[in-house]
């Protein structure tokens, strides 16, 4: 099969690969980059496990290319753990247990992050529609939406 | 701000100075899995491993008449092309059955179907490559002629004498009936004075674990040896199968479970490519990976609850219960699951119907059959949903008809709190519940008065809430009645092994499994308490054969009242070692000694006497300081199975409140309350968690899930988009209480708290629904998944 070279930032790193066309993003962060953080766990973009950032913005890690991502900038929960940006989210998930086994929580935390980076403290009503595109099978959700909407008080200095 | 910090403790004979028994203390082992550290088995990679795709039989039953591989042993990639045929020269065929389940049969099943595709989606070959994808591109240049037989896809026609027999071998389509006739129903129903009969449907559903099943098998024909990679619950279980069936001895086999992606019962059973995958390893000399993709989880991961049950209630015009009788039908597929069996689901659904209520008269039937459709097996809270549904279904049709409060005639008929032990009419031995209290409790909790008042008034301008109830019973703990008595080798017991180390700190290696539950947790508070040090000093290892205690693993609610109590008890033990040892370095009697915060104190004063770091350093490395005679023994282990009680019952009680729009049929949950009795609470956040996680699971099958099969057998909406899970969006906040009753059982007198959410829910949402619609005239609605279509199909708008 016809093979393409890619040039690519990844968690801040410049990454350069061969990779068939028909790889999808985190297959290629997984298998070829050995970041396995980001999940999968429908291939067809509704379970949001893959859930990730390309260029700044969300997206879903098995519905685009890694050839799509060649320039891009991509940051996984690798990137977005080391760099400290959602430190005080992730503690708010681990003090309200706000995961259980885990497997969805990288694309949560980065779909939850998407919403709290626009500030404010978003309505719990908020907080469920913007999360729900990321399937949890273990929480039903009450803890996240607790963690989620303690994070954006804190960050918005305690104040309602 | 939603998020309390670690709640104090509350002084009980469990408490030690540092105890933390009855504390939320977070999880040790969450901040790997916040940043993507975890090591699932989809996350492994060894060298020279190989990946391993499978052809699927594209039809619900067909002869295999030839299977043409060249083309994909060309394949670029391609390591082998296995058949059925050829597999079956590496590892025998197993048969689902348990002893005790009488005269429940099943036929051999292969991890390759040989001569037949019993459902769609069955294996018919294997091919491995080096990577998925190329194993997959293979896939397709594989060609297999099929001669397509008739497939039986209903249940209620299985036993028909015209309808084909799947299994040749056993007869008929019979897997497995049960009859169970108790008191006088006839002449109680003939005295009641209302009786309302009903039929119950219940739509298939699965899991849909957001990992879908994973293993890496790793056969070292050097050493001899298998390692298995495997997302699974029951580790020893999967360690004597894959031995048993590839003719190898058990210490020749080490089952490693790492982190898993959610479980829920999905991952407790032998599936057919996992088997496959193990025994390719074997044939093929390497490390095989099989990961399965959602579409293949649809088809393989077992289905449950696919019942329908006629039901009957008599009551009595001052609300006393007078007699239940059910007929439960379920097809189960074409094999029962190995080795749990496919029995057991039916059979809890005749234990555990009219169980919360003291009614004598209670009559049953179960058949299970088997079908051309994807094999069903236990799934979180067996049986529980269904009974659970029917037996509180049919209670709220009977208020409703003699016009009593649906809390009423809870109150007139559930087993009192001061009247245990007791029984209930199906034989189930009861320890001791709190019905009563439960329900004084959610009435309270949910301001129930002030719920009615709201529906009442809002019913005047066209709006239209229902309340709904579900009171419940949830096996957990099971003892060796369960699976042992049946000849099954999954073990009920469960060990701990504490170690110190050469700092003080603690070692813990456990048999049962994490799964997300918070197991691990349980475990580490358990042994810190017990033993004495503060729980960051605690490590726990799960999941390997070679390393911890033989156990269970993690299925029906067990882990922390059974893998609980014996890590309470090797940290016990552990204690008594080191004060031995501490005894003979302080000249003081031990029992005038304790552990307290990670270091030995006068057990009257406090005041400190050793730190452990100290005792260990000479109890290493300086022995022989030590007095003649004292040998330091660091390390104890101590097992535990429930004795007194063949299961440790719990019981609940759930509401719903919610709204539904006449006009789209459409549900709105607005909220949703649980009050359980789990004994002893270990840790509250995680018993709570667990209602939750429950509960949103049992509202999936109330309002979304259905596995929809076609005339042919065929999936229909197998995938993601058209198979709904709930979302976030949908989802209400819950809210959780509790009553505490202890089983004496054990000292820590904890329960499971892990189903009791799923066995609850489906009624809870089914009853208030039928509460919103009923001053509407419509007919209640008993068939699950409660869709918008069916909705108004009930209100006659469509």
């Amino acid at each position: 099969m016809h093979e393409i070279d890619i040039t690519l930032t990844v968690n801040g790193e410049r990454v350069s690969e061969r990779v068939e066309p028909r790889k999808t993003l985190v297959d290629f962060l997984r298998d070829d980059l050995f970041m396995t953080g980001s999940h999968v766990g429908c291939e067809h973009g509704v379970c949001g496990a893959c859930t990730l950032r390309v260029n700044g913005e969300i997206v879903r890690g098995c519905l685009m290319l890694a050839v799509q991502c060649d320039g891009a900038t991509v940051e996984t929960i690798e990137g977005l753990s080391d760099s400290g940006e959602i430190a005080d989210l992730q503690a708010a998930f681990e003090q309200r247990n706000a995961l259980q086994c885990g497997y969805c929580t990288p694309g949560m935390l980065a779909a939850a992050q998407d919403l709290l980076k626009r500030g404010g403290v978003p309505s719990r009503d908020e907080i469920r529609e913007y999360l729900s595109g990321n399937y949890c099978r273990c929480t039903g959700y009450h803890a996240i939406v607790d963690a989620v909407e303690a994070v954006a008080q804190a960050r918005a200095g305690g104040r309602k | 701000m939603k998020i309390t910090d670690d709640s104090p403790p509350v002084l009980t004979a469990l408490d030690r100075p540092n105890s933390y028994i009855g504390r939320s203390v977070p999880r040790p082992n969450l901040a790997r899995l916040t940043q993507g550290r975890g090591q699932y088995v989809s996350d492994v990679t060894l060298p020279r491993m190989a990946h391993v795709a499978f052809v699927r039989s594209p039809h619900a039953h067909a002869r295999i008449v030839r299977i043409e591989k060249a083309a994909a042993e060309k394949a670029p990639g391609v390591i082998a092309v296995v058949t059925g045929a050829e597999l079956a020269q590496v590892m025998t065929p197993w048969v689902g059955v348990l002893t005790h389940l009488k005269g429940l049969k099943s036929a051999p099943q292969a991890p390759i179907a040989v001569e037949r595709a019993c459902w769609q989606g069955e294996a018919v070959c294997a091919v491995v490559a080096r990577t998925r994808a190329q194993a997959e591109d293979a896939c397709e240049l594989v060609e297999v002629n099929y001669e397509e037989l008739p497939a039986v896809v209903d249940p209620e026609t299985a036993l028909d004498p015209q309808t084909p027999v799947i299994q040749p071998t056993l007869g008929d389509n019979l897997c497995f009936e049960r009859k169970l006739d108790v008191g006088k129903v006839d002449e109680a129903l003939a005295s009641s004075d209302a009786v309302v009969e009903t039929t119950f449907l219940f739509g298939r559903h699965t899991g849909v674990t957001t990992e879908p099943r994973a293993c890496v098998a790793d056969w070292n024909p050097g050493e001899q040896k298998l390692t298995v990679y495997h997302g699974t619950q029951a580790p020893h279980m999967m360690q004597n199968l894959f031995a048993k069936h590839l003719g190898l001895a058990e210490h020749q086999v080490r089952v490693i479970t790492k982190d898993v992606g959610g479980s829920f019962g999905i991952k407790v059973h032998t599936y057919a490519d996992e088997m496959a995958t193990v025994a390719l390893s074997k044939l093929l000399k390497r490390p095989v990976k099989f990961v399965a993709d959602r579409i293949e989880s649809f088809v393989t991961d077992i289905h449950a609850r696919d019942h329908r049950v006629k039901a009957k209630i008599g009551v009595k015009n001052d609300g006393a219960i007078t007699a239940f009788e059910i007929d439960d039908l379920t097809g189960i597929g074409p094999y029962s699951v190995y080795p749990r069996t496919s029995g057991i689901e039916a059979n809890q659904v005749v234990n555990l119907v009219g169980g919360p209520y003291t009614c004598p008269n209670y009559r049953a039937q179960a058949r299970v059959v088997f079908t051309n459709k994807n094999v069903m097996c236990q799934y979180r809270a067996v049986g529980h949903p269904l009974a659970v549904a029917v037996t509180e279904g049919l209670v709220e049709l009977a208020a409703a008809k003699i016009g009593m409060d649906p809390l009423e005639i809870r109150r007139r008929n559930l087993f009192p709190d001061d009247g245990y032990p007791a029984q209930s009419a199906s034989g189930l031995k009861f320890e001791k519940l709190s019905h009563h209290e439960s329900l004084a409790h959610l009435d309270s909790m949910m301001n129930y008065a002030g719920l009615r008042a709201e529906q009442k008034k809002l019913r005047e301008q066209g709006i239209y809430r229902g309340i709904g109830f579900a009171s419940f019973i949830e096996v957990t703990n099971p003892s060796a009645a369960f699976y042992g008595v049946g000849g099954a080798r999954i073990t009920s017991q469960d060990g701990a092994t504490v170690k110190l180390d050469a700092q003080g700190a603690l070692i813990v290696a456990t048999g049962v499994t994490e799964q997300g539950q918070g197991a691990e947790s349980v475990v580490a508070q358990c042994v810190a308490s017990s033993f004495g040090v503060p729980i960051e000093r605690v490590r726990v290892i799960t999941g390997d054969t070679d390393v911890t205690p033989y156990g269970g693993g993690t299925w029906a609610s067990r882990a922390a009242g059974i893998g609980g109590e014996a890590a309470w008890q090797a940290g016990k033990a552990l204690r008594a070692n080191v004060l031995a040892v501490a005894g003979a370095m302080l000249q003081a009697k031990p029992e005038a000694l304790d552990i307290r915060n990670g270091k030995v104190v006068d057990a009257v004063s406090g005041a400190e006497r050793l730190p452990l770091e100290e005792l260990a350093r000479v109890a290493y490395f300086r022995p022989d300081t030590l007095p003649s005679g004292i040998q330091a023994e660091l390390v104890a282990t101590r097992h535990y199975v429930p004795r007194a009680w063949p299961f440790a019952f719990t019981n609940g009680v759930q509401a719903s409140y919610l709204e539904v729009d006449v006009e789209t049929g459409f549900v709105k949950l607005l909220k949703h309350w649980c009050v359980e009795d789990c004994g002893t609470i270990i840790n509250p956040q995680l018993v709570d968690e667990q209602i939750r996680g429950g509960i949103v699971q049992g509202i999936g099958a109330a309002l979304f899930e259905h596995c929809l099969y076609d005339e042919s057998g065929q999936l229909t909406n197998g995938n993601m988009a058209d198979y709904l899970v709930p979302m976030a969006a949908e989802m209400p906040d819950i809210e959780c209480g509790h009553v505490v009753s202890p089983t004496a059982d054990s000292e820590l007198g904890a329960k499971g708290a892990g189903e009791a959410g799923t066995a609850g829910a489906p009624a809870c949402v089914m009853n208030a629904i039928n509460d919103a619609l009923r001053p509407l005239g419509a007919a209640p609605l008993t068939d699950i998944p409660f869709t918008p279509a069916k909705i108004l199909r009930a209100l006659g708008r469509i």
